[in-house]
């Protein structure tokens, strides 16, 4: 009886150290050390805001960098521009529709290498209940004990219908969102 | 100073009068100032909309004319030397020179603040769509709090300033029944 439930704690304690193990490789993106932005521009103005809530994965590894994936969900009511008059415009319907569609995603289909600092990732990008295939050339950087993966996706705003078209004379249709996203080290 | 007979044959030559370029700045400056001021005001009490983000753009632009204009106004000024007053008690001369001075002070202080505060708030300034500005400051919210306050309160402080200038004037012209007037309306009779 007493060896059994020894021998029961102890499969738990493996399998807890092992679930934790798998934890540790999939912990995501470090969000504090991490910054995706959308840059517009106003009257010719650029205009960078962040993006305050995101999450995701990204696996890469340098000896197959083909078979690197990334995984990520923004919530587009934590677009920050500063302002809570301008704030409560860009979740409405005509914009980013924030109560209906929550988040906006990216889910990679492939990727390819380009150098042993860049490669390309190919996959669906859902803004508002639509989905484009989109390609973005992504740069690895040194990020302490961690990597980190910087790019900039250029997105049409009249692709993914956002934006009231009244605007349009004073809000260009490119939007470049920029990301610096930072895998959490799995020491963490 | 006015019975110095050298002042007095200044005075009956040419320089009864601000020169051409010194009257169209004075009153070119004052158009765009009254135009930023109105602007400022309503464009920062309408609803979120593509006209008030056209406007917000126009005041910084004619807030930048009025910097460049008045930064050339001044060059003009202490290169040019202005006609004499006319004949007044020295406090009303002290006191129009001081007001002078701050009135130039805020055609400078006044649009550098609202370029700050643009900047801070993540606002860089593309000058009539054409020409990008450098940032005086980086982008900050908390920086960009006290320049908007301090942009308002200097915005108050020119009314008070310009409708001093503007009462001293019509006492001058309507009161006094001095020259006053004519040497920055040259085409007074
Ligand atoms: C002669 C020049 C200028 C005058 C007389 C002027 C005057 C004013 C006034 C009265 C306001 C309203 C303040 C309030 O009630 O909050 C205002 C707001 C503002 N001004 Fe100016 N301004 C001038 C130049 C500029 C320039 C050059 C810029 C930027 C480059 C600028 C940027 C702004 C901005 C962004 C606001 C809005 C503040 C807010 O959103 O609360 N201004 N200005």
């Amino acid at each position: 009886m007493k060896r059994a439930t020894m021998k029961r704690a102890a499969l738990l304690v493996l399998g807890c150290a092992a679930l934790s193990l798998v934890l540790a490789e999939d912990a995501g993106i470090d969000l504090p050390h991490s910054k995706i932005s959308a840059t517009f521009k106003q009257e010719s103005v650029p205009v960078e805001a962040p993006f305050k809530k995101f999450s995701g994965h990204i696996r890469y590894d340098a000896s197959n960098p083909a078979g690197a994936t990334a995984s990520i969900d923004i919530e587009t009511g934590s677009f920050d521009l500063g302002d809570p008059s301008y704030n409560a415009e860009i979740r409405k319907q005509a914009w980013f529709d924030s109560g209906s569609y929550p988040f906006a995603s990216f889910r990679s289909t492939s990727a390819k290498a380009i150098s042993p600092t860049r490669f390309e990732v190919t996959g669906s990008l859902y803004i508002k209940g639509r989905s484009l295939t989109v390609t973005v050339p992504v740069t690895i950087v040194a990020a302490g004990l961690s990597t980190a993966f910087d790019g900039t996706l250029p997105v049409s705003r009249k692709a993914f219908g956002i934006g009231d078209p009244s605007w349009n004379d004073v809000i260009e249709d490119q939007v470049n969102v920029r990301f610096h996203l930072v895998n959490a080290s799995p020491s963490n | 100073m006015s019975s110095n007979p050298h002042a007095s044959t200044i005075v009956a030559g040419s320089q009864t009068h601000y020169t051409r370029t010194a009257v169209g700045l004075h009153w070119l400056i004052a158009a765009l100032i009254v135009v930023a001021l109105v602007m400022g005001w309503t464009m920062t009490d309408m609803a979120v909309s593509p006209q008030k983000l056209k406007i917000y753009n126009w005041h910084k632009w004619v807030g930048i004319t009025v910097l460049w204009l008045a930064a050339l106004r001044i060059l003009w000024r202490v290169t040019h030397r202005p006609p004499d007053m006319v004949t007044m008690p020295a406090w009303q001369r002290i006191a129009a020179h001081a007001l002078h001075g701050v009135l130039y002070l805020l055609m400078l202080a006044q649009p550098i603040s609202g370029w700050i505060y643009s900047n801070a708030a993540g606002f860089p300034i593309v000058y009539l769509r054409l020409i990008p500005l450098p940032n005086l400051v980086a982008k900050n919210p908390q920086l960009a709090e006290t320049w908007q306050e301090i942009h308002e309160t200097l915005g108050l402080v020119l009314v008070i300033v310009v409708v001093l200038h503007l009462l001293a004037a019509l006492k001058h012209a309507f009161i006094d029944k001095d020259d006053t007037m004519r040497r920055i309306l040259r085409w007074l009779p």
